[in-house]
């Protein structure tokens, strides 16, 4: 195989080999959120520890701060970013007949957007005092 | 090899269960004090207590098998002694997390 590039450059032999197109941002958008989740996790664990109740008055009381609902909805967007991306590397991996891998893959952006946005409005709601 | 397998089975859990569950307390939060008696008396059921103790087991061997894959991730950790080394630790470690977490949780200063 090799023997049809010797004479390319590193470049020219990468370009047009493979359908990676945007695999590379997939990879490493897991890995962000990755780290993302980390960070943001061990904030709300330990916030989670040091919250005096989990009624409902007191839940609201402490997401209504700006310092928690912010970082809350972010805790929102780099975990159900990174189950989206994660999800979807299993899916390409285990479902191999094309159309339902397309629904699968489908199905699983509908519910991450969906679960989102109700998990972001929530928030919302309760950071502007509903 | 069992960890690459508990990390799939892990992240499957946490972004089916956990991020649905996630959405549901905040959801209940948000929409009345009824609503969130309904996930309390859910969550603090016999099968609740199930859910969320083996829930936060999966979501501290997600943690540390995501941990090592991005140690990994940096070329360190494929010398097969310490890849079964710390293919192991991802295991204690997530137990070890688990009941400390639990331990603070039930007996720390927050709730005392």
């Amino acid at each position: 195989m090799a023997g049809n590039f010797d004479s390319a450059s590193g470049l020219k032999r990468v370009r047009g080999l493979g359908s990676a197109k945007s695999g590379v941002h997939h990879w490493w958008m897991q890995r962000v959120t990755a780290v993302g989740n980390f960070a943001l996790m061990a904030w709300f664990i330990v916030s989670i520890l040091l919250l005096p109740t989990m009624d409902h008055s007191g839940v609201i009381a402490w997401i209504s701060q700006p310092l928690v609902a912010v970082p809350l909805m972010l805790l929102v967007l780099s975990t159900f970013w990174h189950a989206r991306l994660g999800v979807q590397v299993m899916i390409e991996d285990y479902v191999h007949a094309e159309g339902l891998k397309l629904l699968s893959v489908l199905a699983l952006n509908f519910f991450i957007l969906g679960t989102g946005a109700v998990a972001l409005f929530s928030i919302a709601r309760i950071a502007f005092g509903a | 090899m069992a960890t690459s397998i508990a990390h799939r089975v892990t992240g499957n859990a946490l972004a089916f269960g956990g991020l649905t569950l996630f959405a549901w307390w905040l959801a209940a939060a948000a929409t009345s004090a009824e609503a969130y008696e309904t996930f309390l008396a859910v969550a603090g059921s016999l099968i609740g207590w199930i859910v969320w103790i083996g829930l936060s087991l999966v979501f501290f061997q997600h943690l540390m098998s995501g941990l090592r894959h991005l140690l990994m991730d940096t070329g360190w950790g494929y010398d097969l002694g310490l890849s079964k080394m710390t293919a192991g630790w991802t295991f204690l470690g997530s137990i070890a997390l688990t009941a400390a977490f639990w331990a603070l949780y039930l007996f720390g200063t927050g709730r005392l």
